[in-house]
């Protein structure tokens, strides 16, 4: 049956926070004022964006373009903040995710995989931007770092008159490998360990299951060759940036400890 | 008369704060067989080093190379004329072999043997992971790779530094027999007692300058005090 929670409902599922907050009571944790402001941020978040997607779905898609927009420079904007020491990395990944927006949402929906149409653009787009984000923030410092750690290593490849990108090409390659991974990893193991957001959502709205899991594995799918193009236009535009025009490796010292 | 190998014309690498590496130097490498560049830990030698291979820019100055801008050189063909062998060994992943292909793609096993019998390492290297060499056997294997592009010049940045004293007399005599091959070579040391084993010529680099430059010979007569006073502490240190 499909689930309807309407806001009596919805209040009853506070029992679960006073349990979270009794728990640490019961145990001097002192998070309770953590556990309510975490519990109070999360519901009105989430309900100004239910609000929001109920005004843009009711518009022409091109609200949903915006809205669409407005979270990859939300998410390059994220990744400078959590890669500050990265130099030009907001402009890099401005790029990459729109790369990656265009392939992926173009074969989503060029394919016909999914309709054109507010409801399936805006969670796509959040899903491939959400996890190419977390995936950008990894590749350009283990870029950064793989090339501060082996600056040995790469200057007596430039000094072989390695160009740039030969030298640091071993590098690089370690580190796109470090941050594609995680998501390899992610993909094989669905369904196995964890039942993934999307499924787990249309399935509680009361989609059948096999239905939920064909969305599921297309939007896998997406999140893969989303997170790959942004991986690679990231590590190679940061790996750009760390070298000069004439070879020479300009990665900044590493902080004093 | 010969032109220099590398000159020095009021060479400054800093940053925008003004704290320099080096700073005004002037001088220049004779096209001789061992030229020194001696001075005491941070004194600038090896940016000067680096400065010869374009690894480093200069801020302001130049530097010439046989009486040519470095500047106006392709980098790339600069370094594979100039080659460098780094104070710490820097093996890269791969086998003995692995490393020389790096430097010279086209390298037969026959020209590899060779080149690492001229650093005295068998050719059993070839085939040994470069990552698991002592650091003696791996700074060999560095030279090896640096000769396998051919340069004209070899460029030493401390190199016996972190080795053995075997490896150490090793190195020197390799640096001797690659200047009497017609290798030029540039050979950084913080200790004047090295460079009077190894060297024909030495510049004394004291705080980013270059204090003095003379025969190693005659490095003592006529040197600033600044400069003896620093000679004479590598001699009492010996």
């Amino acid at each position: 049956m499909p689930s309807d929670i309407e806001w009596p409902e919805l209040a009853a599922s506070l029992v679960l926070v006073a349990v979270a907050v009794a728990l640490s009571m019961v145990r001097s944790l002192r998070l309770e004022r953590t556990i309510l402001w975490a519990s109070a941020r999360a519901a009105v978040q989430l309900l100004l964006v239910g609000f929001a997607l109920e005004a843009v779905f009711d518009r022409t898609i091109a609200w949903s373009w915006a809205w669409v927009f407005a979270m990859v420079a939300f998410a390059a904007d994220t990744v400078r903040r959590r890669a500050p020491e990265v130099p030009g990395v907001m402009m890099l990944s401005l790029v990459a995710f729109g790369a990656a927006a265009v392939v992926t949402l173009g074969v989503l929906f060029g394919l016909s995989v999914f309709p054109l149409e507010p409801q399936t653009l805006i969670p796509l787009a959040g899903m491939m931007v959400g996890n190419a984000m977390t995936a950008t923030v990894l590749v350009a410092r283990r870029v950064l770092e793989e090339l501060r750690d082996k600056r040995d290593e790469v200057e007596a490849r430039l000094a072989l008159g390695l160009p740039s990108a030969e030298a640091a090409q071993p590098y690089v390659r370690a580190a796109l490998r470090t941050a594609l991974i995680p998501q390899i990893e992610t993909t094989k193991s669905v369904g196995l360990v964890f039942l993934p957001g999307a499924m787990t959502g249309l399935i509680l709205a009361g989609v059948d299951p096999l239905d939920a899991v064909r969305v599921q594995i297309a939007v896998m799918y997406l999140v893969l060759g989303s997170v790959a193009t942004t991986v690679t236009i990231v590590g190679l535009g940061v790996q750009r940036r760390l070298f000069t025009a004439d070879h020479r490796l300009t990665v900044p010292a590493r902080p004093a400890d | 008369m010969t032109a220099d190998v590398f000159s020095f014309e009021h060479v400054s690498v800093g940053d925008d704060a003004g704290h320099w590496r080096l700073h005004e130097a002037v001088g220049a490498i004779p096209d001789c067989g061992v030229t020194a560049i001696v001075g005491p830990s941070g004194s600038g030698k090896s940016t000067l080093l680096r400065c010869c291979n374009r690894l480093e820019a200069v801020s302001r100055g130049v530097v010439r190379f046989r009486g040519v801008d470095v500047a106006t050189i392709e980098p790339l063909s600069l370094r594979r004329r100039v080659g460098m062998v780094f104070q710490r060994p820097t093996p890269f992943a791969g086998t003995g072999r692995d490393n020389l292909r790096v430097a010279a793609p086209d390298l037969s096993d026959d020209q590899a043997a060779d080149l690492l019998a001229e650093v005295r390492l068998d050719a059993s290297f070839l085939d040994r992971d470069a990552m698991r060499l002592s650091g003696g056997e791996a700074q060999r294997l560095c030279l090896a790779r640096s000769l396998a592009a051919e340069p004209e010049v070899l460029l030493m940045g401390e190199v016996t530094s972190s080795v053995d004293p075997g490896t150490r007399v090793a190195l020197e005599e390799l640096a001797r027999t690659c200047a009497g091959r017609g290798v030029r070579v540039l050979w950084v040391t913080h200790d004047f007692a090295q460079a009077r084993r190894i060297a024909e010529h030495a510049l004394v680099v004291l705080a980013g300058r270059i204090a003095h430059a003379a025969a190693v010979a005659d490095l003592e007569t006529d040197a600033p005090p600044d400069v003896r006073a620093f000679l004479r502490e590598g001699s009492d240190a010996e």
